[in-house]
């Protein structure tokens, strides 16, 4: 037999790849097909989002958590609000939670939605996108019919949100909720019970409850390995506990079991959904307190002291009590916390933002060893990851 | 709430004495403070005894306060899942005293330290891959440290010439301009342009 030579070699994965989910470069060292390690470069998206908040007040803060995790806006918003809540003190209306809890399970929906198909894109399935991706768009239609703007929302902010909700949208989204989960069964008969999605997915990528500590995960990884943890019943924010909702978890901790566990996930965001709808109370969106919210256009229009206060809190501000506070959402990603140290002026003195992804991807090295170099798109679609919130 | 994490933190206290310089309770947060040279050995004692039983590391981050002696902090956020409680440990350092590297305690500390090294250059000793990552590839400085300038120091374009990119020092159109409104009336920790002369002459009021 003739001598062989086999030599390993490294190959460059990105950064402009379809299935990087934005910029990501990947070295892979490989060994014929095997990967033997990997080692992600971050960062091609950093922007100094903490820096550029030290330089802000604490209002123009928030639309910064728009652009970390894109495709679920407001859920970082809702961190960012909590912490500087938590600082202040500050009560927000039983109403403005609702509002919350509807959109930032609206967000989840969106997340879920973009992840799960573009995965199943990552894996072959052409199909799912083009109608999850149909659904979406509706989602951020009502983004935008609450807010005004599909993507940067800057809606969730300290003291309660921007604006009431207009008459026709609650019933709109509801009938909503009626009409999506015939999409939903639809991509689930699609892929579920699929050969080639199933090779592709069941025992790739496992890890272990034990493991899954370790590496600090959170959010749908975390619980694929069959820790039931989610922050909305665990350490419950904004009236969370008032709803009535289950955690699915997952067995193998294997990408199909983050995948089901998604769109279980989904339908669950739908119970919250119609619930948070159903029992709405009317009354104020945002905390009364005029030393942080500012008031609405009509009111200045007539009173002097809403003219000083509107004044006051657009170029100054509010000034926040010395201190510091970690807040976190179960964010769709994830946990996502924000910890803001406050000196007493009225922008935070530092701001971290503790992105779910980030632990997340720092496994990829760990979750690829021993695996083709085809599972990498694979793993990588089934631990969502979005470089805004990564890169910050 | 406060009660239990006052308890706590009189047993994290008291176990090690040596490692915790104090602890404190605000906003229903326990916060430890320690001596950066024993990171591990606390970490390790959330982590594994009884009372606390910390699995998870959450964030390592760095804050920098450059008018103290030990001008950075590091802060670590750690979550118990089966007690359903968080603990924040923060211990001080500057930009040449390294702080033990928690990897052997939690896997997950390996990236978030990375970060630290990166935006505030806090050294960690045992990181065996102690690289930059989020910078850019031959980045100089530490980004979020508070002398670091907003605007940065160089700046990247697209070289007709060169076919590639080229870095170049900042040149700005209009001078950063950093809108100060914190009220002079209510806790602005500077003298107003004209208060200077008052105060030399007596400080007369008027």
């Amino acid at each position: 037999m003739a001598d062989v030579e086999l030599k390993n070699f490294n190959l460059n994965f990105g950064p402009q790849h379809p299935a990087a989910h934005g910029v990501l470069r990947l070295i892979t060292e490989l060994d014929g097909e095997i990967v033997e390690r990997l080692d992600p470069h971050i960062g091609l998206l950093h922007r100094g989002t903490e820096k550029l908040i030290e330089y802000k007040t604490y209002l123009q803060a928030v639309p910064y958590f728009d652009r970390l995790d894109y495709v679920a806006p407001m859920n970082q918003e809702h961190a960012f609000a909590l912490a500087v809540e938590k600082l202040l003190g500050c009560e927000v209306p039983v109403r403005g939670q609702y509002i919350r809890v509807l959109y930032a399970e609206i967000g989840r929906i969106a997340n879920h939605l973009l992840n799960l198909t573009t995965h199943a894109l990552d894996v072959g399935a052409m199909t799912p996108i083009l109608w999850g991706f149909e659904e979406r768009e509706k989602l951020m239609v009502f983004y935008e019919r609450a807010c005004g703007a599909r993507l940067h929302a800057a809606y969730f902010r300290p003291g309660g949100v921007h604006q009431d909700l207009p008459p026709e949208l609650l019933a709109d989204i509801f009938t909503w909720t009626d009409t999506f989960p015939e999409i939903l069964r639809d991509m689930e008969t699609m892929l579920i019970e699929n050969r080639i999605f199933k090779q592709r997915n069941v025992d790739i990528g496992v890890v272990t409850a034990g493991e899954a500590f370790d590496l600090g995960f959170s959010g749908p990884p975390l619980r694929a390995s069959g820790i039931a943890w989610d922050l909305r019943k665990s350490q419950p924010y904004d009236g969370y506990e008032k709803f009535d909702f289950d955690i699915p978890i997952g067995r193998h901790g294997d990408c199909y079991d983050r995948f089901v566990l998604r769109l279980e996930e989904i339908r669950q965001s739908l119970r919250i959904m119609k619930q948070a709808i159903n029992e709405m109370p009317a009354g104020p969106v945002a905390s009364l307190d005029r030393k942080i919210v500012p008031p609405k256009r009509g009111e200045m229009k007539r009173s002097m002291e809403a003219l000083i206060h509107h004044f006051k809190l657009y170029t100054e501000g509010y000034k926040v009590p010395e201190g510091e506070a970690y807040a976190a959402v179960e964010a769709p990603k994830g946990e996502f916390g924000v910890y803001v140290v406050s000196d007493g002026s009225n922008k935070p003195y530092r701001c971290k933002i503790r992105a779910p992804g980030f632990p997340h991807l720092a496994a990829m090295d760990f979750m690829c060893r021993g695996h083709m170099l085809a599972d990498i798109p694979a793993i990588l679609g089934s631990l969502d990851i979005v470089f805004g919130e990564i890169d910050r | 709430m406060n009660g239990a994490l006052n308890e706590l933190g009189d047993h994290i206290a008291t176990s090690l004495p040596d490692v915790v310089t104090g602890f404190e309770v605000r906003l229903g947060e326990l916060t430890v403070n320690a001596h950066a040279e024993n990171i591990i050995r606390l970490l390790k004692f959330l982590r594994d005894n009884d009372a606390c039983q910390c699995q998870q590391l959450i964030d390592v981050c760095g804050a920098d306060y450059p008018n103290r002696p030990l001008r950075f902090d590091v802060v670590y956020h750690l979550l118990s899942l089966t007690q359903n409680r968080r603990v924040r440990v923060k211990v001080q350092t500057d930009e040449d005293t390294p702080v033990p590297s928690v990897i052997e305690v939690f896997g997950s500390a390996s990236w978030f330290e990375r970060e630290c090294w990166d935006l505030y250059g806090v050294m960690f000793t045992g990181h065996l891959d102690l690289r930059r990552i989020l910078t850019d590839y031959g980045f100089q400085g530490f980004p979020l440290r508070k002398d670091f300038p907003l605007t940065g120091y160089v700046e990247v374009r697209y070289s007709e010439e060169q076919k590639r990119v080229v870095y170049e020092p900042v040149s700005l159109m209009q001078e950063l301009r950093n809108f100060d409104f914190m009220s002079p009336w209510e806790g602005a920790r500077y003298i107003l342009p004209g208060d200077e002369k008052a105060a030399g002459e007596g400080g007369k009021q008027g």
